[in-house]
């Protein structure tokens, strides 16, 4: 292991690293916590510019409160949902079919196809910007939440194949030789043998995946005018014109659009990690 | 084999037909087939359709005129180009920061104490919080009367500097937001990298009186290649991507100080400044070119891979 371990080295260390360690957090924090913590005071406090002290008033509730009544994040917050978690199935299904196809079968073009999808995953997205722009008008499809919800299924398949083709490569081949002796169908092969085999892959996309789009601003702000499909990236923003200097109540909404993937996150965290840094760790 | 197995693998083979005997001809492609439309459709296309626009003036709704390469020489005398330009190599190069600072964070957190995996999810979850929070937050930090920094400006004797007023320094205030995320981006990929390092290694290294710094350099940086391309790679793409941060900190402002290849791009062709497709679509030509370099280098060092994995 490196560096050496902290047990192994001489006892003062270990106590300057005991004491390091939750104070390089809090610094690294600062920014989150200080979003926390005006969330749950009243403007006074911002006004005259108590920041880091003990709240004068504790509003948690009605900063909330105040976000939920008197603004459509609810609308924002169930919209991201709407585009978030079609795309999530939409982009995964897909992938494990185009990962399994580039994976397992050799033909000619294979590496060509499985380069594209990669290449597209990484350009500029102002490269697609205006035709992508055109073509949700031409299918009416501009301004609404299903709109979005197409065009980020497409763009994600390119990462989501990227990922899942290598995951699949990596399975032992003989499994599906074996399944072929035995007679099965190549369809069999896909569902019965390479499917349960690509669950921990699966994991990972969806919680990826649901993070990035959840997260995204610059189609939202592309393909999405209106309020009524707007999700809560592009909502906060638009709220924030309204609020200005009302920091407590942006600091509310700015927790209500983290909390979602910061719960997924949470809770999968194995899974996210494991996708993020697939290929960290090897050759 | 016995001849009843022989004759009952005829009959199925006889049965099956057409389908059975081309299936592994056929599989890939209908797999392949809903994935590859979509994808041509909304990314493949889009990128020549965008390649051709910049060649036309185009507001969007009127038909558009070819002007050949009136765009690009129009670019050329463009002064406000060449600051976005001027600041995605400002982004770049300061952008990189996030991968040593992201290694130094994964070797200071690389140990067996009480709560270390709380404490590693704790220093990772910037990353997973949307950019526009991030870029929300730190607008508000900077502010000069109400900001988390004002005391610090007081104390150094800067009182009412407002980092994103000034047209100077306002492009280093967003970049600062943007390697929170991105340093621990790099940083789980290092965390992880540390895992997989092999301790005979540093074993041996140890042995040959190896210690400190040269059993990093030596030692432990060569292993950690893999997770130093892909922070690499990520930081650079995300530096030519930044979109989010400036869009919510600045709109590109003071006076058109902050902006970036991809934001003036936006700027030009979708907002009040005027709905110029061509010239839009030519800033986005040339961002894209600049980013086939990188995409062309990760493919070829892909396809390397695949050839000896063969």
């Amino acid at each position: 292991m490196f560096p050496t371990p902290i047990e192994k080295t001489h006892p003062t260390n270990q106590m300057l690293y005991k004491i390091a360690l939750p104070v390089a957090l809090l610094i690294w924090l600062v920014p989150l916590l200080g979003v926390v913590m005006t969330a749950v005071r009243g403007s006074a406090d911002i006004t005259s510019g108590n920041l880091w002290g003990v709240p004068s008033e504790w509003q948690a509730i009605q900063n909330l409160t105040d976000v939920f009544t008197n603004t459509p994040m609810f609308m924002f917050i169930m919209n991201s949902f709407k585009i978030t978690i079609p795309t999530v199935i939409g982009a995964v299904a897909l992938s494990c079919m185009t990962g399994f196809a580039l994976a397992i079968y050799r033909f000619k073009g294979n590496l060509l196809i499985f380069f594209l999808f990669v290449a597209g995953n990484f350009i500029p997205f102002q490269i697609l910007m205006i035709p992508v722009r055109d073509l949700t008008f031409q299918i009416g499809l501009y301004d609404t939440v299903t709109g979005l919800a197409m065009f980020h299924i497409a763009f994600q398949t390119g990462f989501c194949t990227l990922f899942m083709r290598n995951f699949i490569r990596a399975l032992p081949y003989e499994l599906v030789e074996a399944a072929r002796i035995d007679g099965a169908s190549e369809f069999k092969i896909f569902w019965a043998v390479v499917l349960p085999l690509i669950r921990p892959a699966i994991a990972a996309l969806c919680v990826l995946i649901f993070t990035f789009i959840w997260n995204d601003y610059f189609w939202a702000t592309v393909l999405i005018q209106g309020q009524h499909a707007m999700p809560v990236t592009a909502g906060l923003k638009s709220l924030n014109g309204q609020w200005i200097s009302a920091y407590h109540l942006i600091s509310a909404g700015s927790i209500m659009a983290a909390l979602p993937p910061v719960i997924i996150f949470f809770l999968m965290q194995k899974h996210f990690i494991a996708g993020l840094t697939f290929g960290a760790s090897k050759g | 084999m016995t001849i009843a197995q022989d004759a009952q693998t005829n009959v199925t083979l006889r049965q099956s037909g057409w389908w059975k005997r081309n299936q592994r001809k056929l599989m890939p492609w209908l797999f392949l087939m809903p994935g590859i439309l979509l994808f041509a459709v909304y990314v493949l296309w889009p990128i020549m359709s965008s390649i051709s626009i910049s060649l036309y003036q185009w507001d969007g709704l009127s038909p558009a005129t070819y002007v050949g390469l009136e765009n690009y020489i129009e670019l050329m005398d463009d002064e406000e180009f060449y600051t976005a330009l001027w600041n995605n190599v400002r982004w770049l190069v300061c952008f990189m920061a996030a991968v040593p600072i992201g290694l130094a964070l994964a070797l200071f957190l690389n140990q067996v104490v009480f709560g270390i995996r709380v404490i590693k999810s704790l220093f990772f979850f910037p990353f997973v919080i949307s950019q526009v929070v991030i870029g929300l937050v730190f607008t508000w930090f900077y502010e000069p009367n109400y900001g988390i920094i004002a005391p610090l400006l007081n104390l150094v004797g800067l009182e009412g500097w407002a980092i994103l007023a000034d047209e100077d320094y306002a492009t280093y205030g967003i970049i600062f937001a943007g390697l929170y995320p991105q340093i621990a981006y790099c940083m789980i990929l290092y965390l992880t990298g540390l895992n997989n390092v092999s301790a005979d290694q540093i074993e041996a290294g140890r042995m040959d009186g190896a210690t400190g710094f040269s059993l990093f350099w030596n030692i432990i940086l060569p292993q950690l290649r893999p997770a130093t391309f892909i922070a690499v790679v990520v930081t650079i793409i995300g530096s030519l991507r930044s979109f989010d941060m400036i869009a919510i900190m600045t709109q590109g402002g003071p006076w058109g100080s902050t902006n970036v290849l991809a934001y003036f791009m936006f700027e030009q062709a979708l907002s009040e400044y005027g709905y110029r497709m061509g010239y839009g679509s030519a800033i986005a030509t040339i961002l894209f070119s600049i980013m086939m370099i990188y995409i062309l280098f990760f493919i070829y060092r892909m396809y390397r891979d695949e050839k000896r994995g063969l």
